[in-house]
Parts: C-alpha cells; structure tokens; sequence
C-alpha cells in the first residue's frame, strides 16, 4: 500500500495514486471504513455508514484501472452526503424522528453525479433536524462533535459533513446551505466550504427546507478538491426547474492558477463592525485582506447597509417556505404516525407533534405565523422587499469589487449547550445569510486560529462572496489565500 | 407584537401541531424573544421596494410534453406507515354512513 496517509489526503491524490496503481480503490474504501469504526463513535458524524455501497464503487473502479480505462475525475475519492440527501440503498432522514427508517426511493442529483464521477460512497451525515440549526445540536440521533475539540459544537446544520472531513473519515462531503449550512460548519472545522451560486446546482433529491434558499455544495481540504467536486455535480437538471442553464466552467484551472494580482477585493466594513464578532476574527480577516494586498491584489472597502436586517428577513422567509414545505409530513404517505387516531386531524396533530423536534416546531409555528391572515404584509412582504435591497447593495458593491471578505462566523466553535436560547444561535450565521437571500456564491476558507487554549486552537474561516455565477473568481482567491497562508489545517485527529 | 396564550393555541392549530401546555408556554417566550429581534425589519422604510421571492428569474420552465416514465406505485408506497394493493389507507375522512 501507498505512503498516502487517507486521513489527510485530498481528493486529486486520491485518484492519483489509483490512476498510479499505486493503492487500489478497494484498499482506500476498506482503509476510510477501518478508520470510521475507529473516530466514529467519538465524533458522530454519521447517521448510517455505507460499507457495501463503498466497496461495490470501488470494485468497479478498480476493473476500469485493470482494462486501462480512462478512470472519472473523482475516482475513488472517499465521500458521504448529509442525510437529507436520498441515495437508493439508504435511508433519508434529515436527523428526524418524523422520517426514521425512510428509505431513499430515488437518488438527489447531486449524489447521483458525484457516484458518476467516480467516488465512493461511505455514508450519509447526521445534520440538525431538517437542517434547522447552527451546531449540530438540534439533530435527533445525537450530537456531532468538533474533530478540533470534542467539547465545542462542529457547526450547523451539516455538522456531521464537516466533522466527517474533519476527522479525516471522508475527503469530500456534501452539505446544503440555507443560511449558512455549509459555510459555517465550515469555518467552524477548518474545512474549505462552498455555497454555490442558487441554481448552479440542482435541488432535486434534496429534502427541502426553503426553496428560493437552498443550495448543495462540497466540504473539502483544499480549495481545488473545492472546484473539483462544483465541476463534477453542477449543472442543469430536467427535475430541478430552478437549475440554471449555465455551463460548467474550468473551476479546478481557476485553483491552480490563484494569481489575484490586480483582483480588486472589497472589505465588508460595517459587517466587520458587528457587535458580536470575536476581535480575533475580526483581525485574522483584516490580515488576510493585507495578505491579497501584498498578492497585487487591490484592497478597499464597501458597506452593506442592509445587510445586518438580513438575519430579520431570513428567519421570516425561511421559517414561512419551511412551515409550507414542512407540512408534507402529516404521517399519511411516509413517516412517523401516530398510533390509533380518532379521526385525520388526529392523526395529522399528533403525527407532527411525536415526530418534530423542538426547534423544527419553532420554525414551523414562526412561518406560520408570518404567513398567517393580518400577518402577512407586515412580516413576509417586508422580509421580500428587504430582500430586494440586500441584492441590489450587493450587485453596486460588485460593480467595484470581484470579491468581498468577511468573516464566516463571529466567533470560533462554541461549546455544548452554550447556545441555548434560540435567538443567539440565530445570531450566529449573520454573515451567511445575506448570500442565500441574494443568491449568490461564496466560500470559506481556513485563514487562521484562535490563541491556543488548555492546549487546545481552533480553526477561523474567511469568507469569500463572489457575484452570481463567480464561482472560478471566488475560488482564485480562496486558492490564493490558501497557497499564501499555508496552514496546516490537520485536526488533532489527523496523525501527521 | 407580541404573542398571547390563546395565538400560539391558534396558530398550532393552523400547523397542525399538537402542543402539551408546558409547549404552549416554551413556545410562546421563545416566540416573542424572536419576533422582539424580528419586529425591527417594520421599521425600515421600504415603500416603494418591489418584492423578491427568487433569485434568478426563471418563469414557466417546460419541458417537451412527452410522456416518460414516472414513479412506480410500489414505490411511491414503499414508505408509507400503513398501505394497502398499492394504496395509502388512512382514517375515515366522509360518512360514515354504507358506502363502505
């Protein structure tokens, strides 16, 4: 077997060293399988692990090597999807009790894309319940834990697709970003986490918690496994009626190149003026803006005025389409029901009521609310139309810049329970939000740590927003910055 | 705004939400601390601003009209909590007279 640790490995040495005959796919999925049985039961990542799948992958990557075939671009690349992902062969169940046991009756596509390139399927990804978290914790088959510190929170809601990378039990993962979803977790891991442009990506498949917010993107180490795993799943869809006609680009020529000279990057000052930001988040992304500074890059400075009312419009918008698109769960066609019902809204009421947990009844009782009679125009109309200026400020601040900086998260990872009121969670994916309800793309990326504390550092993330479709311009740079900063961003985890 | 006892009530009754009256209470703080923070989008002056519902302006996409295959029955009931020759059953709904 190869000198390859797979634990730190990326994605492009990974199929590499199969192309090389090096190590074949089967020993990488026996080898990523031993190691989850090792982390996982500290971790908890997962919500199921996918051993006949994996090896069933990586036999038949294994006989393309053996006829000389031209082998896919991520061929045998350990991989794993959030569980609200539907993979034929597994279950779906968005960390759910409504949805225990729901097995997936078609494949996302998503997934169905990353399979056709070539990787290899370890498993699906525990995440906060239908994806309504900012820490994991709201997940109903237990907490994911941070691979940098078993005590603090990963980050939501794809927490278990960050720790996974983390923790060195997959390469590459997929996540879904509503507010912040991949991004934060991101951060939080010190993983390299994208939020794709809306649309670039198809939602089919995808269990859906806001539909105009929604949007699949990859968890990774580096920024060109980042690009590779974009190329390879983007794309127009005929189930995704909201997937863009739009080509896929060279995203992984974009990595390589990094060269930002003459990039005009804009710093989100009044962002960065929030109260709430840690001062040491605030300085690792004033340093990494003098790092493009010193790339050529040109640095100046942009506000964003309303994008701070961003948080008041999301958690109108996405708990109004949550609560509509939640009400498919009523116990009649698949999931959790009620025993012995005296009649349908008995079964409804109760269905809903054992199978929700908290904060999912929160988001659902807040939409409701929001798009109930005498409600409306005061909540949902206003939340559209702040929504209308939040893109229109972000479009002028694009014609001046080609990507804007702040930080992912106010603060580094948190610990357990510290969080327990609703509103300071909320509080957490300030800086995200605002993409998701624009549209466009950005990225984060490990720029720094926190002071070492009981021994202990964690990761900070600097995120990257590009225009609509920039996704090769947002990728020069977080590549740039990558190559520039050069962190070891091993989990204390990952052996060297 | 601010939520009363008897609009939580409501409102879960809207969502179909079957709430214990520890729930009713929870909610309802948790509630108003949200809307508290939320309220302050009323303020700002956005009169004229048009709505926003998506990101990228797609309308009426289609697709040729030819038919393909769709969903299996037995599929569409493989996760059903309770079915039937390929049907979902559910409680009585209408009647209760001889129709059945």
């Amino acid at each position: 077997m190869s000198e390859l640790n797979l634990a730190s490995a990326t994605a492009t040495e990974i199929r590499d060293a199969i192309a090389g005959k090096e190590l074949s796919a089967v020993e990488v999925a026996v080898a990523m399988l031993a190691r989850i049985e090792e982390i996982e039961p500290a971790v908890h990542a997962f919500n199921q692990v996918t051993p006949d799948l994996a090896l069933s992958a990586a036999e038949k990557i294994d006989a393309l090597v053996a006829d000389g075939a031209e082998l896919p671009p991520l061929a045998g690349v350990p991989a794993a999807f959030k569980d609200n992902m539907n993979l034929v062969g597994t279950h779906t169940t968005c960390s759910s009790r409504i949805l225990a046991g729901f097995e997936s009756p078609y494949d996302c596509t998503a997934v169905a894309r990353l399979l056709a390139a070539g990787v290899l399927p370890l498993g699906k990804c525990n995440m906060d319940e239908f994806a309504f978290g900012s820490s994991g914790e709201s997940s109903a088959t237990g907490t994911a834990k941070n691979p940098w510190d078993l005590g603090r929170v990963p980050g939501g809601s794809s927490a278990g697709s960050a720790a996974a990378v983390a923790a060195g039990m997959a390469t590459v993962t997929l996540g879904s970003d509503t507010g912040g979803s991949i991004r934060q977790p991101g951060a939080l891991t010190g993983t390299v986490a994208l939020k794709p442009t809306y649309g670039r990506v198809s939602r089919y498949g995808c269990v859906a918690f806001a539909s105009s917010l929604d949007q699949i993107g990859p968890f990774s180490r580096t920024v060109e496994d980042s690009a590779r795993v974009l190329a390879a799943i983007c794309g127009k869809d005929p189930h995704d009626a909201t997937s863009a006609e739009r080509p896929s680009e060279d995203f992984v020529a974009a990595t390589q190149s990094a060269d930002v000279a003459g990039m005009r990057v804009g710093i989100v000052r009044d962002l960065l003026e929030l109260e709430g930001v840690t001062p040491e988040v605030r300085q690792s992304v004033l340093d990494a803006a003098a790092r493009f500074e010193a790339m050529g890059a040109t640095v100046g400075e942009v506000d964003l005025p309303t994008s701070k009312h961003g948080l008041s419009a999301y958690y109108i918008i996405g708990p109004a389409e949550a609560s509509s698109n939640l009400a498919r769960f009523d116990g009649i066609r698949y999931g959790h029901r009620a025993e012995n019902p005296t009649d349908v809204l008995d079964l409804y009421m109760r269905s809903r009521a054992e199978g929700f947990g908290a904060e999912a009844k929160r988001r659902i009782m807040l939409g409701t609310y929001a798009l109930s009679a005498g409600y409306y125009d005061a909540y949902y109309g206003q939340a559209q139309k702040a929504r209308t200026v939040i893109a229109s400020e972000f479009s002028a601040a694009f014609e001046r810049f080609d990507v804007l900086l702040t930080p992912t998260s106010p603060q580094v990872a948190w610990k357990f329970g510290e969080k327990a009121d609703p509103l300071t969670m909320y509080l957490a994916d300030i800086y995200t939000i605002p993409v998701n309800l624009a549209g466009n793309c950005a990225i984060s990326v490990p720029c720094g740590f926190s002071a070492e504390n009981n021994g202990v550092r964690l990761p900070i993330g600097l995120h990257i927003i590009g225009d609509y479709f920039a996704e090769a311009k947002v990728f020069r740079a977080a590549a740039a910055i990558e190559r520039d900063l050069a962190l070891d961003v091993r989990s204390p985890l990952v052996s060297a | 705004m601010s939520l009363s006892e008897h609009d939580v009530r409501h409102v879960a009754m809207l969502a179909r939400l079957a709430l214990t009256d520890d729930e009713v209470e929870a909610m309802r703080t948790d509630l108003n601390a949200i809307l508290g923070h939320i309220d302050e989008i009323q303020r700002l002056d956005l009169g004229d601003v048009a709505p926003m519902a998506h990101a990228i302006k797609v309308v009426n996409v289609t697709r040729p009209d030819v038919v393909t295959p769709s969903f299996p029955q037995d599929v569409a009931v493989m996760n059903a909590p309770q079915a039937e020759n390929g049907a979902f059953v559910i409680p009585q709904i209408v009647g209760g007279g001889d129709e059945a």
